[in-house]
């Protein structure tokens, strides 16, 4: 019998804003332990919540740019649970009034495109982070308490590992596009949950479905759900039945892990909260906030397309994040070739990039210095691997390359006379060479290309080298 | 009428952490059925078309800037817990 995969993801991402959703706590990241804490994220009795503003802000523009309706009249509500990252023993999230609902992102899998449902898009806190030691205590630590987050919720759309990995990639360049999060997961700005089960093919109804957590990069999300799918197969073909549970993705094995058992669902009691009044978003607020979208990946690559001319491949990997789209544009703006300034990038800067473990903004390289490099490329200034040791300044010292060639005497050297004179040199110490291609060794004019290169330690232009050393051969 | 059973009363008390014995589950149960019994009047109203009323104040949009402020003094806060280490609050282990 064959299964068909049933995926649905729960994304969580943490909001930028400078404090907590509840409490004017600072929200930022890396803080010392219990430092960035208001009286109300430890629930002392009597305090009050107090919504930020720019949360519901946040929270609005991911809902739009993922193409949901906002809710015109949206609350909170207490989520009921006990444990030692929350204080209060609830989690004030969004249940029944979210505050977006019914979108969809456009994902690419070999070639076909598919839209991917989202159910909903809720605001919701943060809890606090547990250290857990070997000796029967945890730490406890509430500076991420109350930091906001919107949860997203899609539909059960996905039918592969692959088109989970293709729907976080796209989920993480909106978002990271919109600057309402980092989305960075490796600092938990971005987790996901996937909830997983099979059917057979043709058959309308779902099967058991297992929730898998500890999915710490796309790459584990794709991994994770490939191991759980095998794994259920494997037990509905010997006939067994699959257990509503939660389970966990061990890294260093790849298998997933049980985690406890789903018995009756959770009963989280749900109450709206008292403390925090409605919110009701008008048309003027929505408009506002759509305002402040900017330019989001699939236009941004339709436009690479259709006015620069750059294949689909280097317009989906440039748009990949906001940081090289927004790289890119400013080098084409200070002039540079478009095709030439996406080969650089997806090429020798992002191999340095991945090579040091560094982003964009932590190199020297400014968009007016790739540019300006390119177009010395380009006028022929100076060849494609003196390019390279130019780049490697612009990368580490930054400066501009007209500077950096004209100090380190790079300019690459197509004055005839000047090669000429030194083609006239090799060419008398290397007698041997010219007979040998004279004998129909072809490859002897490598070697004197090679040589005329080293005397000129690689700034001779090589196609006018080429020509010389041709004529001169001949004259021989 | 809606009996409230003492299995329920030993599910919600399971939730709050409370334990209660079985005589005390049946007196709660006695209780907390009244009570109920008591709000299920509402069922005779006819509450079609009626929007469920979320807040009890007809007030509503009371936002915050985003502006820092106010933030705890973390020695001041651990001086009212029980047990500290490196900044942190000490609780038992729960999983």
């Amino acid at each position: 019998m064959n299964f068909e995969t049933i995926v649905g993801l729960e994304v969580h991402v943490e909001l930028k804003t400078d404090t907590k959703i509840f409490s004017p706590a600072p929200s930022h990241y890396g803080a010392e332990p219990n430092m960035n804490i208001h009286v109300y994220d430890l629930a002392y009795p009597g305090t009050l919540p107090t919504l930020n503003k720019r949360a519901v802000d946040f929270g609005m523009k991911a809902s739009l740019a993922l193409n949901c309706e906002v809710a015109k009249v949206m609350n909170f509500d207490r989520k009921h649970y006990f444990y030692p990252d929350n204080p209060s023993a609830y989690q004030t999230s969004q249940d029944k009034r979210p505050v977006g609902q019914n979108g969809w992102i456009e994902i690419e899998v070999e070639g076909k495109k598919k839209k991917i449902r989202i159910e909903r898009v809720h605001l919701e806190e943060d809890a606090g982070k547990l250290t857990h030691s070997d000796n029967g205590y945890s730490l406890v630590d509430l500076n991420r308490q109350g930091t906001p987050l919107i949860e997203i919720v899609t539909e059960a759309d996905i039918r592969s590992p692959e088109e989970a990995y293709a729907f976080l990639e796209k989920l993480k360049a909106i978002i990271q596009y919109t600057g309402v999060s980092d989305v960075r997961m490796e600092e938990g700005s971005l987790r996901c949950d996937a909830n997983i089960s099979l059917r057979p093919f043709g058959q309308e109804e779902f099967g058991t479905k297992t929730e898998l957590k500890n999915l710490n990069s796309f790459n584990f999300v794709r991994r994770g759900i490939a191991n759980e799918v095998e794994r259920q197969e494997k037990i509905l073909l010997s006939g067994g039945e699959i257990q509503q549970e939660t389970r966990r993705y061990d890294e260093a094995t790849g298998q997933t892990v049980l985690m406890r058992i789903k018995g009756s669902a959770n009963d989280y009691r749900f109450i709206n909260d008292p403390d925090l009044p409605e919110i009701h978003i008008d048309k003027e607020w929505v408009d506002r906030v759509r305002a402040e979208i900017p330019e989001l990946p699939d236009a941004r690559k339709a436009r690479y397309v259709n006015e620069l001319d750059l294949p689909e491949y280097d317009a989906h990997v440039l748009t990949l994040t906001k940081e090289m789209s927004d790289f890119f544009d400013a080098t084409v703006e200070a002039g540079a070739e478009a095709k030439l300034a996406s080969n650089w990038l997806m090429g020798e800067v992002s191999a340095y990039l991945n090579a040091e473990q560094k982003e964009l903004h932590d190199t020297a390289l400014t968009p007016e210095g790739l540019s300006s490099m390119i177009k010395l490329i380009e006028d022929g200034t100076i060849s494609s691997k003196i390019a390279k040791k130019v780049f490697k300044e612009l990368i580490e010292n930054g400066g501009n390359a007209a500077d950096i060639v004209k100090e380190k005497g790079l300019v690459q050297i197509s004055d005839e006379g000047t090669l000429r004179t030194i083609v006239t040199e090799i060419l008398d110490a290397n007698e041997q060479s010219i007979e040998d291609f004279k004998n129909g060794k072809d490859r002897a004019v490598g070697f004197l290309v090679g040589q005329v290169m080293k005397a000129t330690k690689g700034q001779a232009n090589p196609p006018l080298v080429n020509k010389i050393l041709l004529e001169e051969i001949n004259k021989r | 009428m809606t009996k409230f059973t003492t299995e329920d009363v030993h599910y919600f008390a399971n939730f709050a952490k409370i334990a209660f014995s079985d005589q005390e589950a049946e007196v709660f149960s006695e209780i907390i059925s009244e009570l109920v019994e008591f709000g299920d009047a509402l069922k005779e109203v006819d509450t079609d078309n009626i929007e469920p009323m979320t807040h009890p104040l007809q007030m509503f949009n009371v936002l915050r800037e985003d502006v820092p402020q106010d933030v705890l003094d973390r020695d001041e806060m651990l001086a009212s817990v029980k047990e500290h280490e490196d900044g942190m609050i000490k609780v038992p282990n729960i999983l």
